[in-house]
């Protein structure tokens, strides 16, 4: 979707600000809020497109103006809303007003952290077919708006780029945030000179790559 | 409510006149509401901070390009697969499944950016610094990564080439920056000291001998 997390090329937002010496955390509830929506997550009723989508689908104007942990929290609160895990009522009277409802999986037990980290989610999937594309071939991205999730940012579509790597298959976000299973499909690293990206004013050494699902491109 | 106790913030839950923020009394009913109810266990929630505050961090990436930079054999194995090659030192899992190192050379830097959320390599450098994930990083770095070096206070010979990476999918990138000069002998540990957090995202570059710690 075109929402607020598609930021690349926008301008105005003024210098990134290196903080030096950053902590970690910059107030006691960020650890928590990041702990809660991985421990959540493992709950597994819903995966990270789904739960990136719901970052990505909060207003504009408060997506922009919230911090990072701020979206996190928000958005996971909605997910827990939506499946009746957590009701508003209850967040906003601070205590549990009915049952615990059950879930794909169990809770995250102290003891299995570590394991479940080490572990993480691998999204890669075995090969059902040939790649299409092979390196050096050059392509072009579709020119798409679609309502839902995508991985393939507006300053990057319709543009001619080269195949740079074949990086595997993986499960396929725009389908996997909207219900219609992992649909995996070969991925690449596609990279465009900067003058194709961002016209002729730009720097001729400038160059961006992204990674790419193999149906958003076509052969050139 | 026990979580925050301990929490060195000048804030106490209950105390008249210092009221937490919105945000952190919605963190806190959320957490005790999802205990109460059974989804979460406390004790995991701890756990899960502690592997981020204390665990892992940018000395695992440091560890890696110091090992990269003695051992040829080791940097060829990183750049067929840089997952199991990082996992050799013990690191990987959650958000470093996927691993792809790209190198810098004096003909090009690299430099690592997500456009769309906040993708960064949890498994060797942590987690993401606020200004990573912050609206002037993520809309400038594939416009103008020179003009965010600047910001950083790095300005690259005007014939190096610069290449951003936009982790759009689920591959994660880790830079090798250059060797800097002046460190011939050095053990794989004094060279660790000197691999910065940025020099490995692409905003910084390696201290040099001189600003070893």
């Amino acid at each position: 979707m075109n929402g607020a997390q598609d930021l690349g090329g926008m301008m105005g937002f003024g210098p990134v600000r290196p903080e030096p010496d950053e902590p970690v955390f910059h107030a006691p509830w960020e650890p928590r809020a990041l702990a809660l929506t991985l421990a959540c997550g493992t709950l597994g009723e819903w995966n990270i497109d789904i739960s990136r989508h719901t970052r990505e689908s909060l207003h504009p104007a408060r997506y922009l103006s919230a911090s990072y942990y701020e979206i996190w929290i928000e958005a996971l609160t909605r997910l827990l809303a939506e499946r009746g895990l957590v009701t508003e009522e209850e967040l906003a009277a601070g205590r549990t007003l009915a049952d615990a409802k059950p879930t794909r999986r169990p809770r995250l037990a102290a003891v299995d952290v570590a394991a479940t980290l080490a572990r993480g989610g691998p999204c890669d999937r075995p090969p059902e077919s040939a790649a299409r594309f092979a390196v050096g071939d050059r392509v072009r991205t579709r020119n798409f708006h679609p309502a839902g999730h995508t991985r393939l940012p507006r300053y990057a579509r319709g543009k001619r780029g080269t195949i740079e790597r074949v990086q595997g298959v993986f499960v396929f976000p725009d389908s996997n945030a909207h219900g219609g299973g992992e649909g995996p499909q070969w991925v690449y690293s596609v990279a465009f000179a900067g003058s194709e990206l961002w016209g002729g004013g730009a720097d001729p050494g400038h160059s961006v790559a992204i990674d790419s699902w193999e149906s958003y491109l076509e052969p050139l | 409510m026990a979580p925050h106790d301990d929490d060195h913030d000048h804030h106490h839950h209950g105390d008249e006149g210092s009221p937490l923020s919105p945000v952190a009394l919605r963190v806190r009913a959320l957490e005790s509401i999802l205990i109460e109810k059974g989804y979460v266990e406390e004790a995991a929630l701890d756990a899960i901070i502690d592997t981020y505050q204390t665990k892992v961090g940018p000395r695992n990436g440091a560890r890696v390009v110091a090992r990269a930079w003695t051992d040829p054999d080791y940097l060829r194995r990183l750049s067929v697969d840089a997952t199991s090659a990082i996992a050799e030192l013990g690191f990987g899992g959650r958000q470093g499944e996927h691993m792809v190192i790209v190198e810098n050379t004096p003909q090009q830097h690299n430099l690592v950016v997500c456009t769309l959320c906040s993708c960064y390599p949890w498994s060797v450098l942590g987690l993401p610094p606020v200004w990573y994930k912050s609206a002037p990083y993520r809309s400038k770095a594939v416009i103008d990564p020179r003009g965010v070096l600047a910001d950083f206070g790095v300005d690259l010979p005007a014939g190096t080439a610069i290449r951003v990476w936009d982790s759009t999918a689920e591959l994660r990138y880790l830079v090798i920056p250059m060797r800097p000069e002046g460190t011939e002998g050095w053990s794989e540990e004094r060279l660790a000291a000197l691999v910065t957090r940025d020099s490995m995202i692409g905003t910084g570059l390696p201290l040099g001998p001189e600003e070893a710690p």
